[in-house]
This record gives C-alpha cells, structure tokens and sequence, in this order.
C-alpha cells in the first residue's frame, strides 16, 4: 500500500465511500434503526443535562452509572428471576416477558440511582463543602470513572461469583429480535417498538416531574438561580440529591434497554463510549435542557446511521464528533438552546 | 504538617508539605533558586542511575518510567499554558500529542508513503529526527492555530467539549485514512537520534538495543527529555514574565473585564493555544523517537483526561507543579506493577488506587499541590525588597 | 427532610418488591423448558493447505510434556511473560499467561530438582509500556526466556531489544506479517501469520467450499486488518466490494453493516477480528435475517464466542492455525484456572513447554536455550513446533473448525 502513494503528494484516504445507493435504499431502515439507539442515547443524556444544568458540572462518571445499571438487569435476571444465561432466547410470550423486563428495569433503575446518589454524596458533596473549583470536579468524576471500572473488573468477581471480569457476561435474552411488521420498507422489531415506547413513557415522565412536580420547580430554580432559590426556602443539597437520582433511575432504564439490543454488552468498559456518545448528544441539542436532550439523543442516533451508511461503516464515530463540533461551533448553546433554569424547561 | 484556620469564613485548607515549601521557595533569592534548581535537576538526571530501593519499580524499567514522565512533564506544561494560565479548558490535548506522533512518523518511517528518509527522502538517517522535531512543533502549531479560530470564540465548558470532540477527531483520522497513516497498524521503524554509536551499540544509545544496565535507552530519552524540559521551561518562564503572561492571566481572571482593558483577548488566546500545541508537538515527537512505532489506540481520551489529572493535581498555573503532577500520574501506577500483597497481584488493581488517589487528593487538596498565587506580575522583585527593607528598618527601629 | 425523597424512594422499592414477590411465586418452570444452555462446541473439521485444499491430518502423534522425564535438575531460572495482562485485552493476554503458567507448574510439579519461575510482566498491550518492560526483562539475570509480547505494536517496539540481548522471545499471538522481517535471530512465531492463514482461509472458501460471493468485515485493529487485506487479496473478485466493511473493535451496533450486507446477499462472510465483537455481530446478523455462512478466524475461536452468540453461531466455520487442543490439555486447563482454554491459550502452553524441556536438556543460560529453540522439532498440542531462519514455522497447516 505504500508504492501506490509514493509521489503523490495530496494522498487521501481512498476510505470514504460516499455512497448516496446506500443511504437511499436503507433510508428508513436506517432511521428506525438510529430512533432505537437515540432512545437510549436521550435516556443516558438526560443524566447528563440535569447535572450540568443544575451544578454546571460535567459528570464522567454517568457512564459507569450506566454501566452497573446493566450489571443490575443481569442481576436481577440471574439471581432474582432465575434465567440461565445462554445466549438463547427464551421467548415466554409477551404478558409475561414484560414483567420479567419490568422487575428486571426496575432493579437496574434502582442500582444505578442508588449509584448516583452515592456518587454525589462521596465524591461531589465534599468537594462542593470546600468550594472547590470546577477543574477539580472533573478530576474526581474522572478517578471515580476509574475506581468504578476497575472495581466490576477485578474486584465484583470475588464478590458475586459470575459477575463482573475481562469478558463480557454471557447473555440473557428473553426476547428473540423478529420483525413484527413493515413501515415503508423498514422492518421493525419487537425489540425496537419495546425501546422507542419504554423511552417516550419515561421522556414524558420525567418531563412531566420535572415541569409540574414541586421538586421538578426546585430543580429549575436552583439551575436558574441557587442562591435566590435557596433564599426562597428550596434545600439545594436535597435537590441536587434529586438531581442525581433522576439521572441514574433513567440510565438504569436505559441499560436495560441496552441489553436488550445488545446482550453481549454487559461488560465493565460497556459504559464509556456510550457515555461520550450520550453527552455529545446532550450537548447538540442544548446542554442544561431536558428537551434538548432528548432531542439531541434522536438526531445523534439517526445521523450517525446516515453517516454510517454513507461514508462507511468506520466513520461512525467521526460522524458524532464531526456533529458535535459543528453544532457547537454554529449554534453553541445547542439546538434547542435554552437552559434548565428557563420557565421551559 | 501544621494545620491553620483560615478567616475568610471558607473551608479549612491543610497547609500540605506544598505550601510551606512554596514559603520557604519565596524567600530565596534568584542566584539561590537557580543553584537549587541546577542541584534538583542534577539529581533527578542521576537518579534512574542509582535508583534506591523505595523508590524502585520492580515491574518495569525505572529509566523507561522516567522517560515516560518526562514527555508527559513536557505535555503537562503545555497543557498548563493554556489551562492553566489562559484558562482555556482543552480535553483534547492528546489530539496534539498524535499530530506531533504522526508528524514525525509520517516523515521518517518506511511505512509511510511520504517517507523521507532513504533513497528518494531529503532527510540523513543520522539527522532525521531532530530535523523532524522543529517540524513537528511547528505542524502541530499550525494544528494548533487552525483548531483554534473557529473554536476560540467558545466559552469554558464548551470550549472543553469542542477540544474533546476534535480529539478523539483527530485519533479516529488516523485510524481510518489507512492509506496515509496505515491505519491501526501503525507506522514502524521510525527514526531517532544517532548518538554514540560503537561497537558494543552499532545503532547508538537511544536506539531500542540499548536495553541492558541502568543506562539503557529509556534513561537516555529521559535526559534528552529533561534537557528539553529546562529549554521549554525557561521559554514559558520567560513568556509568563512578559505583556503575552499578563494577558493571559488577565483573560483567566475575568475574561470580560480584561477585554474592556483593552487587552485583545481572542489573539492572546489564540497565542496560548498555539505554543500549548507546539509544546505537545514537541513531546510527540520524542514519543515517536523513543518507542519508534506510531499507532491509532495510544491516543485516547483517556490519556487526555490524565494530562489534564496531571496539570490539575500539580497546581494549575504553576509549571513547576505540573511536572511533580505528571510524575505522579505516571510513577503511581507502574510503581505498583509487579507488586504482590497478601497473594494479590497490585499491578491488576492499579487503575483502582489510581482513581481513589485522584478522588481523594481533590478532596483534600482541590487546588493541587502546589497552586499558583497572586503575585505581582511586574515589578514583583522590587516591591519585595522595598517590603522586606521597611520591615528591618522597623525591627531597627 | 428529605421526605419526599424518601417517601418516592420508599414507594419505588416496595413497589420493586411486591413485583419481585408475584413473580417469585408466579415461577412455574417456563424457563426451565425455554432455551436452556446451548451445547454448541467447537469442533474441528479438517486440515488444509494454502490453496485451501483439504489434506489428511497426521497421525496424532503425542504433545511434548512439560513433565519431562521427572528427573531433571537445573539452577534457579525463570521464563518471563508479556502481553496485555491488564486493559481491555486482557482476556488474550491472560489466556496465554494461563497457558504457559500450566506447562510450567506441570514440569516444577514433576522435576523436584528443577524448579523454573514464571514472571510476568503486564504491557496492557500498549508500545510504549513495553519500551519500558522490555529492558527489565531483558536485564533480570535469571530470565532466559521469554513467550511474549502478546500484540503485534508491542512486538515491533521491542524486538529490537531482545534481539541485542540474545534473549529468545516466542510470541504466541503476533500475527502481523512484517515482524520477521526485521532480521530479529531471536523472533520466534508460534502460530501462522497473517500471510498464510488469511489466503488459505481464502482459498477453502472459494474453491474447496465453492463460495461465489463473499463479505469480508474487519475490525480496523492490526490484527484484523492484516489478516484482512491478505483475505481480500486472494479471494479476488469473490470478495464483493459492495460489503467490504471496516468496523471498530468495541463495536456494539453492526445494523448498517448488517444492511449493507443484506443487500449484497453473499453466500458466506468472514469477519476478520476477535470474539466479542464477532458474537454480537453474528447474533445482530442472524435477527437481520441473514442466512449466509459466517466464517472467522484464530481470534474468534474461543469459547466465549459461542458462550456469547448462542443459537446464532451454529454452523459457524473458523480457521485457526491451531490444532484441536486434546482433551486432557483441555481438562487440566480448566481444572486449574475454572474456565475452558481461550484464543492462544494452547500456543502459550506449548511455547512454554518447549522452554522448559530446553531448560530440562542443559541449556540454562540465554545463548544455549536460543539454540535449543531454533533447532527444535517437536509436536505441541496445537500443532508441529519447527522453525526457518525467519522465526516462522515451517509446517503451516490452517485447521477448520465449526460450531456444531
């Protein structure tokens, strides 16, 4: 491969395939496809977005949040409900499948918020006592992103025989992937109608808490403005607490989700990618938004599919961080643009 | 380690080993501190020659560990130039370490097809590299320059976004333009410096052979690596000194105000921007030249996030601290390498005590080991004698 | 205080737990009766040729045993590993370290008089890490041997260093092609490169199994990607440019490419790359409803993979420059370290074996064991041990494996 460069000095990738047959034919293939992945984006951007929107924080660590909320819907499934892992669908029919799923996002939704909140009172709180900078938030989000690695890595192992180590977990499906019927040539899939719908209840939700509920308005309040917020008699730990907790319950549902689409992701570096991918997401539809977010997890996943189908597979990735980029550098507060603190939330 | 109670009604800092060092530091006069820096810096050259035991790292070369901290000592100070002393906050730093990497690599190895070294290339083997490590700064200040326009318009978090999206960008271009850069194999056998060649060496001292004693190549790059480390040093110094480290420190303080000043913020930054790059080029370079192979994987977000645990642990704005910082962030983990407690092998674990270390040193240490203080920027010596002899003369008196 | 907090909080987990109760006690044994473990294995087919043609196995004669003859004695020396034993490759490097570790407790088990000491050293399978262990193992003096480093990039950063040191360094996984070509006397491979198993794979799926259309799929990392380029090359205009896909490793969403490839209808597709990636990508294809053949190489043939794919690599076809491993290596492996033999762990217990059996005949310093080893001949239990000038094997026989 180097003979045929030497000489020619503007030697460009022959890698980028441009091509437009692709994305033309699996057109709405693809969109299906990239809604299902940007539900799961929103979910996990959500966590982000609060964060940010109410402490201007960057949470690294909201990857690995999502992270045990996978190990705890592969819990649950193996330890409470008693499924043997086997890489084989077990198809239980729907009414019961659904409450399997159901226990199984609940324990995950639990383990991930417990998480989060014990996030914030370890790592965060304490920082925030001593008026510490914002640099340094990012450090300790950081070095807890690694002591929560490596503890499902080599330490989750000698806890709870199975779980945890080098490998991924041996999967658990309970619903086989199958076509339930056609939409202008793209085939949707249990799995996908399971995830696009479970996403919309939760986004609805927590847009509902967070407009209407009394601590959905503390949560504004304190984004928009902590100091008056606290002098109206608003309990900034408790909301920040709340904070956290909302974002790890919906990363939990959206690990659940994760497993259902892809079962052999359970593993302890499963979080990391997706994290950056989710916070690029939050951030292209408005960082400190909750709509944006949401918004920003669809476009994201349906782009990257286009990108993907375009240019080549490989160009995945470029094509988030190429997305991200632009976004920020012509529309930097993001699409959607307003923040938390806004009265539209 | 003596604890004092501050009055301004915020948290209690611990006046850390850091903070008496630094008084003691501010007392000495400048032929003082330039005597004690030529004895550090003359102990640290010697100490991977006589390393004691404590001290040690059984699991890996010690002169390979002190190479590896010099480039990212060199990263570090780069990376304090703009987020320390501009406040720029840049998570894709590593972008500029590759691009200095592939710089190098492009030019010197037999994989690449713009290869210059040998029979069609204009480059002497001999001389290869150090003609490439000018170059290479200046492609990565160029990189530097052309990541900077559209973006330094950004204001801090997104700032840090953008710089952490063209990162990983630029990792994953040198993945996919195989054609280029050979993709995830990687460019080999690239070229370093010819230096001390005999019989016993037939490629020299800072080739891969010299492998057997202490002074084996690692130790030799970390020298080489040292020396560059004062020159980077003295420049940046002299940069903090001049009208260049004023504005910047003004821009950090508050952005706005030092606009309506009159300082042109948007090229200061520019400017911090490009010699941060330059410098990280620098250290790419190095890094070609020592592990002689370049490929995609090394440069990820997470080496980005640890150059930035390495400025932010040392003491942003101090760039003597930011060193001791990289030293810790590459000592630590390879000082647990090969280390057995109770029959549990450390070395697996160290990624774990990494990241407790960082949590818990930002709990109780947040502005670093060794933080930069107010001080006069200029004028800053006299008005310390003027300080120091009224107060004699009112002990006299 | 916090009760609203709490209160929700208390709400969500009693809710949790009258779930958890009504399908506790709703649990007839559907799930017994559901899919229960698959009993897929791997299992071994035939033995091929580099134009893919199949040819006899020779009889199997015996692998060489670390224990030796049980009365060997030797002065206190040690075999050094290196590879990735930390990071996301740790599962590959670990495998070997298992592996060599086997053969030389089973030969310290056995040789009183002899006891070698294995140390290893953790690279994390990053080049520049390796620039720094490679020294140290080169300067430890009881060190006269090394099975490492485990990934081609470290292997070219450091074999230099073994090389002026006169320390034989056989790896066990470095497949890229170029690395014997770097005039390296103490470079020894103990499996296939790149260059031999990709065009005899190549040469099985087009004319032995008649294939008129294939997909190749890489995963952009060196391994995948040589291995890749030598498969595309030589299956010619079989390998359809329309599916000549790049994915990454980690990798978790193939549905483009599964698209892609629908739309090509190929008779089979070889995905060049290692096991996690290739069960996802086997399972994500099979509910795309892809029926071709999927065909893999020496890094996906592992357990995991058919832990992981299920149902979905049934009727897999994988090429692996390593014979079956026996049935008792297998067992002992598993005995000891609690899960079955993974990608390269054989390779890493017959390198280690044959250092051992050096040590056992005499050769305790580095000249002579480097000379044991380039005039080895031997049977290991993956395959025939001989080496060229090169440090390449010199029988190279691809064996094909299917899930079955």
């Amino acid at each position: 491969m180097t003979s045929d460069c030497v000489g020619h000095y503007v030697c460009t990738a022959a890698n980028i395939n441009f091509n437009v047959d692709n994305l033309v034919n699996g057109f709405w293939q693809l969109t299906i496809d990239g809604l299902s992945w940007g539900a799961i984006y929103a979910l996990v951007a959500v966590g982000y977005t609060l964060v940010f929107g109410v402490l201007r924080l960057i949470n690294f660590a909201h990857s690995e949040i999502f992270m045990l909320g996978m190990f705890g819907a592969y819990f649950a499934l193996e330890i409470i409900l008693g499924f043997k892992p086997s890489g084989n669908a077990y198809n239980l029919g729907i009414g019961l499948t659904v409450v399997y799923l159901g226990v199984a996002a609940l324990v995950a939704m639990l383990v991930s918020g417990a998480a989060a909140v014990g996030l914030e009172v370890v790592a965060y709180r304490p920082l925030r006592r001593r008026n510490a900078r914002g640099l340094t938030f990012l450090i300790t989000a950081i070095g807890m992103s690694f002591v929560l690695q490596e503890f499902v890595h080599f330490v989750l192992p000698k806890i709870l025989k199975g779980f945890g180590g080098s490998n991924a977990q041996q999967p658990i499906i309970l619903v086989q992937p199958k076509t339930q019927f056609t939409l202008f040539s793209a085939n949707i899939s249990n799995v996908t109608i399971v995830i696009v719908v479970a996403a919309i209840v939760l986004a609805l939700l927590t847009d509902i808490a967070l407009g209407r509920t009394k601590f959905g308005r503390g949560i504004r309040a304190v984004a928009q403005d902590p100091t008056t917020a606290t002098l109206m008699g608003v309990s900034r730990e408790r909301i920040i607490m709340t904070t956290f907790l909302i974002g790890g319950l919906l990363a939990g549902a959206a690990a659940l989700l994760y497993t259902l689409k892809v079962p052999q992701g359970i593993i302890y570096s499963g979080g990391f990618l997706l994290g950056i991918k989710a916070f690029s997401a939050a951030v292209l539809g408005g960082i400190g938004n909750l709509r944006g977010a949401l918004l920003g997890g669809l476009i994201l996943g349906i782009m990257e599919n286009y990108g993907q189908a375009f240019f080549g597979t490989q160009w995945r990735d470029v094509v988030a961080f190429v997305l991200l980029v632009l976004v920020l550098l012509i529309r930097p507060t993001g699409i959607l643009g307003e923040s938390l603190g806004k009265a539209r939330a | 380690m003596s604890a004092q109670h501050r009055n301004d009604g915020r948290a209690r800092y611990l006046l850390a080993p850091g903070d008496q060092i630094r008084q003691w530091w501010d007392q000495q006069s400048r032929p003082a501190k330039w005597c004690f820096g030529v004895f550090v810096f003359i102990l640290v050259a010697y100490l991977p020659l006589h390393t004691p035991s404590f001290l040690n790292t059984p699991g890996i070369s010690f002169g390979g560990t002190m190479a590896q901290f010099a480039m990212v000592a060199i990263i570090a100070i780069g990376l304090n130039v703009v987020v320390g002393q501009a406040g720029l906050l840049d998570l894709g730093y590593v972008g500029f370490y590759a691009v200095g990497a592939y710089t190098v690599a492009l030019l010197t190895s037999p994989d690449s097809p713009w290869n210059q070294v040998g029979v069609n290339g204009f480059l002497d083997k001999d001389w290869a590299w150090l003609a490439c490590v000018p170059l290479a700064m200046a492609v990565t200040a160029m990189a530097g320059l052309v990541l900077g326009i559209p973006t330094l318009r950004l204001r801090g978090d997104y700032l840090a976004i953008v710089t952490l999206g063209f990162g990983e960008i630029i990792r994953l271009l040198a993945d996919n333009l195989s054609d280029l850069t050979n993709g995830a194999r990687g460019l080999n056998q690239i070229a370093y410096p010819r230096v001390g060649e005999n019989a016993a060496l037939p490629n020299g001292v800072f080739s891969s052979g010299n492998s057997a004693g202490q002074a084996n190549y690692g130790t030799w790059w970390f020298w080489l690596g040292l020396a560059l480390m004062v020159g980077i040093l003295l420049l940046v110094g002299n940069l903090e000194r001049s009208r260049v480290g004023r504005a910047w420190v003004a821009i950090r303080e508050d952005e706005d105000a030092a606009e309506v000043m009159g300082v042109n913020t948007f090229k200061f930054k520019l400017w911090a921007f490009v010699i941060g790059a330059g410098i990280g080029g620098l250290s790419g370079a190095l890094y070609a030249g020592q592990v002689q192979y370049v490929a995609p994987p090394t440069f990820n977000i997470i080496n980005s996030m640890l150059f930035l645990c390495a400025v932010v642990l040392g003491g942003q704005g101090n760039k003597l601290g930011v060193i001791l910082g990289a030293f810790i962030i590459v000592y630590l983990p390879n000082r647990l390498l090969g280390v057995h407690v109770l029959g549990i092998n450390l070395g697996d674990l160290k990624y774990l005590f990494f990241g407790l270390a960082l949590v818990v040193l930002m709990i109780f240490r947040p502005q670093g080991l060794f933080p930069v203080r107010q001080q006069l920027l200029a004028y800053g010596k006299s008005a310390r004698r003027l300080l120091r002899n009224a107060d004699e003369s009112k002990a006299a008196a | 205080m916090r009760s609203r907090v709490a209160r929700n909080a208390l709400a969500v987990g009693s809710a949790g737990l009258i779930v958890f109760g009504v399908a506790g006690c709703s649990q007839s044994d559907p799930k017994q009766s559901g899919a229960a473990g698959s009993n897929l294995k791997i299992v071994e087919q035939v033995q091929i040729d580099e134009n893919g043609a199949e040819i006899k196995a020779a009889g199997g004669a015996t692998p060489a045993d670390p224990a030796g003859d049980g009365k060997a004695t030797c002065p206190p020396v040690s075999i050094a590993m290196a590879g990735a034993l930390n990071g996301p490759d740790a599962a590959l490097g670990i495998n070997i370290k298992n592996g060599v570790q086997l053969a030389i407790d089973k030969h310290n088990a056995a040789n009183p008089g002899c006891q070698v000491t294995l140390k290893t050293f953790d690279t994390e399978g990053d080049p520049q890490k390796a620039t720094g262990i490679a020294p140290q193992i080169v300067d430890d003096k009881f060190t006269i041997g090394l099975v490492g480093p485990a990934f081609s990039g470290e292997t070219k950063a450091t074999g230099t260093v073994f090389d002026q040191a006169g320390l034989v360094a056989a790896t066990a996984s470095a497949t890229n092609v170029t690395l014997s070509e770097n005039g390296w006397k103490t470079f020894f491979r103990g499996l296939a490169n790149d260059g031999v198993q990709g065009p005899s794979v190549a040469n099985y799926l087009k004319n032995t199994l008649k294939y008129k259309k294939v997909c190749v799929v890489d995963d952009s990392t060196d391994y995948g990607l040589g291995l890749a380029t030598a498969v595309r090359t030589t299956l010619g205009p079989v390998a359809d440019s329309a599916c000549n896909i790049s994915v990454k490793k980690g990798d978790k969403d193939f549905s483009a490419a599964v698209t892609q490839i629908k739309g090509a209808a190929p008779d089979a597709i070889f995905y060049s790359g290692y096991y996690a990636e290739a069960a996802t990508f086997a399972q994500q294809l099979k509910d795309g409803g892809v029926t071709a053949t999927f065909a893999s190489a020496d890094g996906t043939k592992d357990p995991e993979f058919v832990k992981q794919g299920g149902e979905a690599t049934k009727g897999a076809i994988l090429s692996c420059p390593c014979g079956p491993a026996s049935k008792q290596f297998a067992e002992e492996y598993t005995k000891k370290f609690g899960q079955e033999p993974g990608t390269y762990s054989t390779e890493g217990y017959d390198l280690g074996t044959i250092l051992v059996k050096g040590i056992d005949s005499g050769a305790v310093t580095r000249p002579a064991l480097l000379d044991f080893v380039t005039k080895y001949e031997g049977q290991g239990v993956a395959r025939k041990y001989q080496w060229n000038n090169k440090g390449e094997l010199t029988t190279n026989l691809i064996w094909i494996y299917k899930v079955q």
